[in-house]
Parts: structure tokens; sequence; C-alpha cells
């Protein structure tokens, strides 16, 4: 049976919805009928396809990684190289397709929410290739821990704006960006980076990641003379790569996997696992799983990879855990670590922090699965900007003489 | 509805709902905060339950949020507080203000025992639209509570119709966009939207959003029934915090606060 989710209130099952002040509900509307127009619309169409092709660089190669499977032993891996996308991460897909938004409805400005900083550089290019003003906002902590990022978004023209509320992290970034936005919402476009949000954003920025899954499927099916792989894992903060590679085969007979970040494990208390450890709650704009208290209150996540740092999830991932569509498994710091070292020596790709959780779930995945079977990994982003963390933490191992 | 709410809705044309944290500074300070409002005339009183993300408020508020949730407030012991403050002489409807979040991990049953157990009269939820409310408003109007729903400047003609028709207690009308806090101006066409308002609705017509002075209530003159004000009231109390947590200077940082009030309040607004 085919999949026709979001209902008309933007609910995915019990999940989603529009929660947020008064002042934003007429935006949320635009926006979802400014969306739906412009999907429908050949010339918009055909401008995202020219600009994902001409500018992003798209389609993105589907690499076998044969020396990995050798050495794990197993199914065979095939990499979906979002890494070579501009700008370095998946993020930028969503990115194009909503500035091209954006300055269709005739908006002028755009704010946007960045935790590691891959959706702030993502934006902050979209913007400038677009001709509109960007500002994003950044939790201080971020801003110190991903200086790199933020300096590339200001090569790019945007203003960055320190928050320093909260924990001075991605879901205090998101908080103050849609604050901003209720102030602003007359001319300002709120450009969200993942699957997360009020209805219509989840749609939004899965209908932008799409390209992922459908890509995929076809690169797959022409390797493989029309056949599929019988798994497709992908890293889930917010789920934005996630949902966009799941699409393609969700309603297929194919195996879905979805990683969160374990940090430094369940029973620390250190993780980012809102579907192993979360409840249903509501958190910007949208009822899906989160990490709260009894009361309600937020939690902060952990991890060593500030994009899957975020204490909530999509709502159609909150969908297809509850449906048990997917599967959603989690990694540790450690176990990444070992899984982007490893992937580093046999193939020479520096993956990100976030898509080296994909790969050690893979990796685990491929060890108990037949010699013939097949299993797509997508490889949200590129670790340059991990580099600097990665560096820390051969530094501390030296120290520790391992 | 019950009767404090009904009798609220007769009283007056300047009606004077004040804002302030559960918790903050201290439980204890909160119920005598209530009761110096009440007796400076506050017609209700707006009873925030702290959040660790407050996505409407501004930075007055999402401070006061901090300091009440260092003091381990929680929505259902800001509801027993209630009940302190009733003990205490407190005759005035109070009005619930929380974020959906909270309410939800209560669950509704247990919210409505306990609204009824601490003669509770309202509820407003920030961030709940109208669309998503529908069930809750219901839920409200059978357990004699009343549900506040808010309109916005940018709410439609359309919508604004069918949230004041199904108004209860009072329509609470958003004076300019943007997070709660105090400012100098409000949005463009506000008189346009508060006369829209009151023919939309039967029930008073309060604004609120950025008010911090009677001169700015004056400009509201003959527009609304009444008005809500928060960040400068909650200001006030980061400001006198030290000195109310203080035995020995709370009296007289309480005096300080009345003082306060008597120059707001908009007792003779119109006269």
């Amino acid at each position: 049976m085919k999949t026709v989710y979001p209902d008309s209130r933007g609910r995915y099952g019990e999940f989603g919805g529009k929660f947020v002040p008064e002042t934003i509900m007429f935006a949320l509307d635009d926006l979802e009928k400014g969306f739906n127009e412009a999907i429908e619309n050949a010339e918009f169409m055909e401008e995202l396809q020219h600009e994902l092709a001409d500018y992003s660089g798209r389609p993105t190669p589907l690499t076998y990684a044969g020396k990995l499977s050798a050495k794990i032993g197993g199914a065979s891996i095939y990499l979906k190289r979002e890494d070579l996308n501009h700008t370095g991460a998946h993020k930028i897909n969503n990115a194009i397709g909503q500035a091209l938004l954006a300055r269709r409805m005739g908006k002028k400005k755009i704010i946007a929410e960045t935790g590691a900083g891959q959706h702030g550089v993502a934006a902050a290019t979209a913007a400038s290739r677009y001709g509109l003003e960007c500002k994003v906002y950044m939790g201080e902590e971020d801003i110190r821990r991903q200086a790199l990022n933020v300096f590339r978004m200001k090569l790019l023209g945007a203003e960055v704006i320190p928050v320093s509320s909260g924990t001075k992290t991605l879901k205090d970034a998101t908080n103050e960006a849609i604050r901003q936005w209720v102030a602003s919402v007359e001319d300002t476009f709120y450009m969200i980076g993942s699957a997360v949000g009020p209805h219509p954003y989840p749609k939004i920025v899965k209908e932008f990641q799409s390209v992922i899954g459908y890509e995929a499927k076809a690169q797959f099916a022409q390797i493989k003379e029309g056949g599929l792989p019988e798994k497709v894992v992908a890293c889930v903060g917010g789920g934005s790569n996630a949902i966009g590679i799941f699409s393609a085969f969700v309603d297929e007979d194919v195996s879905l996997v979805g990683v969160e970040a374990g940090g430094k494990g369940l029973l620390t208390g250190l993780h980012a696992a809102t579907m192993a450890n979360g409840t249903a709650g509501v958190i910007h704009g949208s009822l899906t799983y989160l990490l709260q208290s009894q009361e309600g209150q937020i939690q902060e996540p952990y991890s060593i990879s500030a994009g899957l740092d975020y204490p909530g999830v999509g709502p159609e991932h909150a969908f297809l855990k509850s449906t048990e569509r997917v599967k959603y498994e989690n990694i540790t710091d450690e176990e990444a670590l070992e899984a982007l070292n490893l992937l580093c020596r046999e193939e020479g790709i520096l993956c990100a922090l976030e898509s080296a959780h994909a790969v050690a779930q893979a990796l685990k995945e491929a060890r108990s699965m037949r010699a013939e079977e097949n299993i797509i990994v997508c490889l949200s982003g590129r670790g340059d900007k991990d580099v600097h963390t990665l560096f820390e933490q051969q530094k501390e191992e030296v120290s520790h003489g391992q | 509805m019950g009767s404090r709410m009904k009798e609220f809705q007769s009283k007056k044309s300047s009606l004077f709902v004040p804002f302030i944290t559960a918790g903050d500074p201290s439980p204890v300070v909160t119920v005598d905060l209530a009761l110096a409002l009440q007796n400076e005339g506050a017609d209700a009183l707006e009873l925030g339950i702290p959040y660790s993300d407050p996505l409407a408020d501004g930075p007055v508020i999402q401070r006061a949020s901090k300091r009440a949730l260092e003091n381990d407030m929680s929505l259902e012991k800001a509801m027993k507080l209630v009940a302190n403050m009733r003990a205490a002489g407190l005759t005035i409807p109070v009005i619930i203000f929380t974020y959906y979040n909270l309410l939800l991990q209560l669950g509704e049953q247990k919210f409505f025992e306990l609204a009824s157990q601490n003669e509770i009269d309202g509820l407003l939820v920030p961030d709940m639209p109208f669309e998503e409310s529908k069930d809750l408003q219901k839920s409200c109007s059978a357990h004699d509570l009343s549900f506040i729903s808010l309109a916005a400047p940018t709410t439609s003609q359309g919508r604004l119709k069918e949230i004041g028709e199904a108004a209860q207690g009072f329509l609470y009308c958003i004076s300019s966009l943007g997070v709660t806090g105090a400012r100098t101006s409000f949005a463009n066409g506000l008189d346009r939207f508060l006369d829209e308002a009151r023919s939309a609705s039967s029930v008073p017509v309060l604004i609120g959003f950025g008010l911090s002075s009677r001169e700015q209530m004056q400009q509201f003159e003959g527009k609304c029934d009444g008005f809500i004000m928060g960040s400068t009231i909650v200001s006030k109390i980061e400001e006198l915090g030290p000195d109310l947590l203080r035995e020995d200077k709370k009296g007289e940082a309480l005096q300080t606060f009345s003082d306060f009030l008597s120059k707001l309040v908009p007792l003779n607004v119109y006269s």
C-alpha cells in the first residue's frame, strides 16, 4: 500500500501538526500554498533540477565500497555520496529548494538556524546565489565549536547571530530563529534545515531531499539490472538525509535503518537517541519523540557530532518508528570514530561524523548478511568540518598512550 | 465557565490582567505577589508555568522561567500553589499560561482534576493555535474552565471570526508581531484589528504583548476592553528578586512592588 501522509492537518498518524504562536499561522498557510503551487509548476521544478545539476553537482555518485565490504565480510556496501555536493553535505539540496521557493514567494530575506554549521553554510550559499539577505542563528557554544563554518558563512555574506539563551546550541538557535521569524514574518522566509518543525516544513524538506533516494534507487537499479538493495541505512538527527533517501524505498520491500547518536552510551544519559529514549511531546512546533523530563522540560542531548546533537526528531520518523516500518538503532561516539577511520583507510573517504554513525551501523548489519546482498549507506556529508574535533580526539588518545 | 470568570466579564471596561511566573523568585513569594496584584486592582491573574523552551516569550520572561525552573517549579506544583493563593485571600480568576508540552505530559485528566481542586478558572496555551485546540476547548467548557484564545494582527478575517465566535472568558489580542516584551510601537492596522475582534466576539477583548505603561494603555481608549501586562511586571520582580527573598527586606520590597503597580494599573484610564 502506498503511504499518503501528511494529512490535511499536517499529521503523520498522531505526529506532526502545527504547534506555534497564532502570529505565524498565516505564514505557514502561505508557505503551504506557495510550496504546493511551486512543485506543480514545471518552470520552478525545471529551474530546481537545473540548479541541482549545474550548481550543486548532482547527481552525486553511488560508490561501491569494495575494499571496505571485503574487509567486513557479508553484504556489499554502496555509498550515496552526498559528501560530493557543493558545500559538502546534503543540506544544500534543501537550501537551494527553499531559497528558490522564497524568491518565488517574493521574500527578500531569509533566516536560518544551524548547529554544526552545514545548514548555515548551505543557506548562506543559496542566499548569495539567489540574491537574498541571510541571517543565521547559531548557539554561542556551536560558534565556538564550528569556527571555520562561521567564517565561511560570513565570507558568503551572511550575518551570523550568536544565541546565548539556554545551552547555547542548536535547540536554542532554533527557538531564537522561530522567535525572530514571528517578529518579521511579513517579509521574511524561515529556511528550516531539517525535516522538523511545524507543518508544512517536514513535507517541504522531504520533497527537496527526496532527490537522494530517487537517484540512489535509479543508480542501484542500473548497476544491478533493475534490482533493489536489501537495506538502506542513514543517520538521524532531525532526520532530513534519512527521510530523503528512505522516500524512494519506503513503499518497496527494502529494509530501512535510521541511526541515532548513542553518544557515550544510553546508560550514561549522554546521548541524542531520541527514538530509543525519548517520549512523545511537542518541540519546535511539531508533535514528535523528544528527550524530556517527566514534567515535559526539554533535555539536552549529547553527541560528538554537532549535527546529530538535537533533542527531537522529524515527525515522519516518529511515525515510521511507531508503525515499525523503519528500525532505529544507535551508535556510540567510539563506534562512529572507528567507522570513520576504517572508511578513511579502506576507501580514501573522510566522511562527516554524522555519516560515520550510518557507516558504523551498516558495518554491523553487513556482517550478518549474505555476500549477494547489498546495503546503501547515505554518506550525508564530508568530514572537513570535523577535522578539528578529530585532531583533538587523536591528541587525547596520544596523551593517553594509545 | 465558573462564577469568578463571569464576574470578571461583567466588571468594567478597563480590565487589567497581569502575568507573573510561578516560582519566580520563589513559590512562597509568588503567592505574595499575586495578592499584591489583586490589592492594586488586578481583575484576573495570568500565572505563567516555566518552560525550558518558551517560543513565544522574550528574554525577560525566559529569564523568569529559568529562575523558576531552578526552584523546581512544574505545572502540577504551580496549580497547587493556586490553592495557597486562595487560602491567603485571592479571589480573582486565575488563568494558567502553559506551553502545550507541559500539559501533554501532565495529562488532560490530571490537569482538570488539579484545576478543580485548586480553583483555577482558565487555560491559555500560547503554542496551540485554534485548529489544534478545538478538543481541548470543549473539554475546558465541560470542566467550567475558560480556554483563552489568541488572535494576532496577522490572523485572517475568516479565522478571526471563527476564533472570536468560539472565544471563552476573553479574547487575547496580540498587539504586535514578535515575542513578549515591552516595546514602543505597535503593529500597523491595530485599530482595525481590534474593531474586527470586538465585532467577531461576544466576550471582552483584551490587548497584550508589549504594553509597558499607562500612557500606552490610554492609546487604546475605547478600542478594547482591557489589558494584559507581563514583561514589565516580571522585570520589576527580577529587579526586586534578591530583596523579596530576604525575610528582613521582603515587606519593603513588596511595598515597592505595590507602588510600582499603582502607577500602572489602568483604574481610571478612561475617566
